[in-house]
């Protein structure tokens, strides 16, 4: 029963992976690209890895393609001008692409053949997530961390690319508000009576 | 005929080729070839997952995760860089980066 949802999924998968780059217009290559990533997360259900799975609808669907469709949205860019000419670069494109297709059948067809007859998504551990906290946090410590900096450093650099200086924006000056005194910012005056300033 | 890891490893191939054919039809527009790359780090997601789930080592889901990891921030470094690009060019097409052509 299984392999028919695997069917009907991973059909699902390659048209929508192939309408994102037939798309005439960039936002439904975009949708088409959350299309495939969610049914890739169902492909990773059917065989237990349910944690990948959810990570990706969640990185995926809630972070990346977003991320794209805003960028898609906010560039004003003329899409039907875009689109024309591309027809010379099919010849090319499908043979390369042939080129890499029988390349992996070959290389599955004599390749080594894995024995593969156990379906165990969580080894040594009840649940999937489990299985995976069990070694993440231990054994792989150190990748796991090293993935937090390459995020950190993959936000301050898309930071620092797209941070524009303005001269009409008010910025904080940290160094110039604790170098106030007092004597910069007040000035004493003895008024007479009756008379003003 | 039951699921096994031929129809994942199958299905891996089909959606890397056509990443990889998407990368070289669109000489148009920058942001389809992101996102064909995009394609390409999830076939290869499929690919460590499949064989972790079929050899019953969970190694492969862990690397899986770094993979990830590396496809999000290639994606928001790509579009920063993309965003400045249009800033500086006004256009975003393929055949207009020859900048350094010289």
């Amino acid at each position: 029963m299984a392999v028919y949802a695997f069917y009907l999924i991973a059909l699902v998968v390659l048209v929508s992976a192939l309408s994102v780059i037939m798309a005439r217009n960039p936002v439904h290559s975009v949708l088409w690209l959350i299309l495939a990533f969610f049914s890739s997360a169902g492909l990773l259900v059917l065989i237990g890895a349910e944690f990948l799975a959810m990570l990706l609808v969640v990185v995926y669907v809630g972070a990346v393609a977003v991320l794209f469709l805003f960028v898609v949205m906010m560039l004003d860019v003329d899409f039907v001008e875009l689109k024309q000419g591309t027809l010379r670069y099919w010849p090319f494109a499908v043979l390369v692409g042939v080129i890499f297709a029988a390349e992996i059948v070959l290389a599955t067809v004599f390749g080594t053949t894995t024995n593969a007859s156990t379906f165990d998504a969580s080894p040594g551990a009840a649940t999937n997530t489990e299985a995976i906290g069990q070694v993440m946090y231990t054994q792989y410590l150190l990748l796991f961390q090293m993935a937090g900096i390459i995020l950190l450093v993959a936000m301050i650099g898309a930071i620092v690319l797209t941070l524009r200086h303005r001269p009409e924006t008010k910025r904080q000056n940290i160094a110039k508000q604790t170098s106030r005194r007092r004597s910069d910012a007040f000035e004493l005056k003895d008024p007479t009576p009756g008379q003003g300033i | 005929m039951d699921l096994g890891l031929s129809h994942y490893l199958a299905v891996s191939a089909a959606l890397f080729t056509i990443g990889v054919v998407g990368i070289f039809v669109n000489r148009k527009n920058i942001i389809v070839i992101l996102m064909a790359i995009e394609l390409i780090l999830l076939s290869v997601n499929l690919n460590l997952v499949a064989f972790s789930v079929f050899t019953g080592t969970i190694t492969g889901q862990i690397f899986a995760m770094l993979v990830l990891t590396v496809a999000a921030a290639e994606a928001a470094v790509g579009l920063a860089v993309l965003v400045v690009y249009f800033r500086n060019r006004g256009d975003i097409s393929v055949e207009s980066v020859d900048l350094m052509k010289g």
